[in-house]
């Protein structure tokens, strides 16, 4: 990224509780660092572009672990340059993007194809996460030496399984020998069957198959006795279920080198989102019940939950036009994440603080990634958020490629007005995207 | 005063009141299939389209007939594949079916909620002929219509439903119909046919067979459809089923004297229920074949926007 001028935000509430730090002032940006915050001197801040941010909060930029761009092989429905636009627009200054791309992100060059084109779209850092398994088929394991070098932050065959326990010990074993995490999708398929909605009240109401908790729970339990055994860094993405909180809690307690994450959806929504059969609410792992929903909170807040994840799946009006059985499954969420958590703010589901922290310093520690931080040399990564902003939410407006998201017309309060990403504007709210 | 809805997607949308209605109506039709010239001109004019996306002969054809019998005009249209595999979308199948201006749209689907997506985005009425697992109302309205012709009356009438309730959308609807009415519905299959979900839709369940038929008014054997499993194990043969959960004389015992045997065909004589039974005095099965053209012709009545007070039939 070109260093720009050095930007002074002024008068923000300076809001990065990873480091604890709430407070009014001002924050110096330059040479793509974070080189100042509260009272800067007027010295260091000359010829500085000033941006006004009185009322505004200034939070670390946001980093999603769990992005699908689709790019290779899916343009139609994302591509790495309309993903980094839409990530910007939501506040999101980093993303990691998931290997199920065709051909599969399992070779420096797909790692350095992606990193190459989020170069060029100059929006959002992406940080691919490399297929842990050749052709994510489970079978065999991928470079990993090789991929890390060319950049890839964590190995993953996410949208399937490592589905056989033997495998999953070695991608464990070799990962952690270059100190990759190994991020992996629990579902075992012979209890989901992939079946479209969680199997409870909704399933019998709408006769959808239904997939069973344990279908995840199983799979957790094995990943983390392996886990112990091989003492490897590992990531259990989008926890769904009550009992999947517990035992993160109970691997972390033991301390176990675990982290997990949740999606915005799975806390913001349960299975009664599936009653109407719209299949922008199908998702996998699905949508399940309240008790669910609320063990999940309860898992961020308490912090066995480090991070919160869009799990952003971009598909077309066509591909989801479909009976709810055959639409693919997945929501979009770049363009919505902050809004919607910022919904369970105001309704006392989330502090203010937890929301922020798991969509900074949060998930920056689960893969070590550069940035989720506002401290003095971090990187100039930051997001101004307008908390009273009223706007209600319409796909027509997203960036992203595609409009399958659950949230279609929904009145929100807050929302990301500004993006820096190593210390250049890269979106403004209302004008876009900025050149 | 008109009926009040639209479309006929299941029975979830409707109060007891309407269900009663339909009821009403259906038996006012039901003299029509007695006449020698079995043919009224109320729906001259009237454009139906049977579009069905997954193979059936009877449920389609007791529509095709009630729609002759009310003088409509109808087509059936039958696509061997789904629109997914010609590269069509449901949307898109939806939107020629508009173009085509029909009246009444009755669809039958593989997939729960198909009708409700096409409801959404098609002006005619929607008639639910069965999606997926979910509904079949018009089966639950025959069923309670014949129950109700057999002199039956709904409130504390136990009724006992036996076989693959998961994927079953008769059992769905019927729960549905049947307590709404006031009836008491008795869920009874092996664990591997019964989902928990079930309970709170106001079922009780059973997993012994003599207990769930103790003192029943009504049993309602399911076909096991062991084509539909995919794949997915739930039973290790019929012979097994047939001596755990097969209506037989012996077991019939243990229902009211003038209890009814029920079956929404077509039945797997020897598996669900022993031909004897089938074939007996209890039986009424035929019966719900008769009922299903009256009730279907009430439906397709209201949904043409007929009233409900002033039945007219000639």
């Amino acid at each position: 990224m070109t260093t720009s001028k050095a930007v002074l935000i002024r008068g923000a509430r300076i809001f990065d509780p990873g480091r604890g730090v709430d407070l009014v002032g001002d924050l110096l940006l330059s040479e793509g660092k974070v080189a100042a915050l509260g009272e800067v001197p007027a010295a260091l801040a000359e010829g500085a572009q000033v941006v006004d941010a009185r009322g505004l909060l200034a939070t670390p930029g946001l980093i999603d672990l769990h992005t699908h761009l689709r790019e290779p092989g899916y343009e139609y429905k994302e591509d790495v340059s309309s993903g980094a636009a839409a990530a910007v627009a939501g506040g999101f200054s980093a993303i990691c993007c998931v290997p199920n791309t065709e051909p599969p992100n399992d070779s420096r060059a797909v790692t350095k194809l992606v990193m190459e084109r989020a170069r060029e779209a100059g929006r959002a850092r992406v940080f691919p996460v490399a297929a842990a398994t050749k052709g994510r088929k489970g079978k065999e394991l991928t470079e990993m030496g090789e991929l890390k070098e060319a950049g890839a932050v964590a190995v993953s065959d996410d949208g399937d399984p490592i589905s056989e326990a033997g495998m999953m010990r070695r991608v464990l074993e070799y990962a952690s020998t270059f100190g990759l995490p190994v991020a992996n999708h629990c579902e075992d398929l012979s209890l989901s069957r992939r079946a479209p909605v969680h199997e409870g009240v909704v399933s019998a109401w709408t006769g959808l198959r239904g997939q069973p908790a344990s279908a995840e729970v199983v799979m957790l339990a094995r990943d983390l006795a392996l886990c112990a055994e091989t003492g490897a860094r590992y990531h259990a993405c989008h926890l769904s279920s009550a009992r999947s909180v517990e035992l993160v809690r109970e691997a972390k307690s033991r301390g176990l080198p675990v982290s997990a994450e949740v999606t915005v959806h799975h806390i913001a929504l349960s299975h009664e989102a599936n009653r109407d059969f719209d299949p922008n609410t199908k998702c996998n792992p699905p949508l399940r019940a309240e008790e669910d929903r609320k063990a999940c909170l309860a898992g961020l807040r308490d912090g066995t939950i480090d991070a919160l994840v869009t799990d952003h799946a971009p598909h077309t009006d066509n591909d989801k036009a479909v009976e709810f059985d055959d639409a693919p499954f997945g929501v979009i969420g770049l363009e919505t994440a902050l809004p919607v958590g910022l919904g369970l703010v105001a309704a006392g589901e989330l502090s203010l603080e937890t929301l922020i922290e798991s969509l900074t310093a949060g998930p920056a520690a689960c893969f070590g990634l550069p940035g989720g931080s506002l401290a003095p040399g971090a990187p100039a990564d930051v997001t101004l958020v307008d908390l009273g902003m009223s706007f209600t939410i319409q796909p027509s407006n997203f960036l992203s490629k595609s409009r399958n998201t659950p949230f279609a017309g929904l009145a929100a309060r807050g929302r990301a007005v500004a993006t820096f990403v190593g210390g250049r504007s890269v979106f403004g709210w209302p004008e876009g995207l900025v050149r | 005063m008109a009926f009040a809805h639209h479309s006929l997607l299941g029975i979830a949308q409707l109060s007891a009141e309407d269900i009663m209605t339909i009821l009403r109506v259906a038996e006012t039709f039901h003299e029509i299939s007695e006449r020698r010239i079995k043919k009224v001109p109320t729906l001259r004019g009237k454009t139906v389209v049977n579009f069905f996306m997954e193979p059936s002969t009877r449920t389609r054809a007791s529509f095709e007939i009630a729609e002759k019998r009310l003088s409509a005009d109808s087509l059936n249209f039958s696509p061997s594949t789904s629109s997914v595999t010609k590269g069509e979308t449901l949307l898109d199948t939806a939107k020629n079916l508009q173009a085509m201006k029909p009246d009444i749209l009755v669809m039958r689907h593989r997939a729960a909620g198909s009708p409700h997506f096409l409801a959404k985005h098609i002006e005619a009425a929607v008639i639910n002929a069965g999606d997926g697992a979910h509904e079949h109302p018009t089966q639950a309205l025959l069923d309670a219509f014949t129950m109700r012709r057999q002199g039956k009356a709904f409130g504390r009438l136990e009724v006992t439903i036996v076989g693959d309730i998961a994927h079953s959308r008769v059992a769905r609807s019927n729960l549905l119909c049947l307590t709404k009415l006031g009836a008491h519905v008795r869920l009874c299959g092996p664990k591997t046919m019964l989902e928990p979900g079930l309970e709170a839709l106001g079922a009780r369940l059973y997993h012994d067979l003599d207990a769930a038929l103790e003192g029943a008014d009504v049993v309602m054997a399911l076909r096991v459809q062991l084509e539909r499993f995919g794949g997915d194990t739930l039973l290790p043969s019929a012979r097994e089923y047939a001596r755990c959960f097969g209506i037989n004389r012996s077991r019939l015992e243990r229902v009211k004297p003038d209890a009814l045997v029920m079956h929404p065909g077509p039945i797997n004589r020897g598996v669900e229920i022993e031909p004897e039974v089938a074939d007996g005095e209890r039986s009424v099965i035929l019966e719900q074949v008769t009922s299903g053209v009256a009730v279907r012709m009430a439906l397709l009545y209201l949904l043409s926007g007929g009233s409900p007070d002033a039945v007219a039939k000639d």
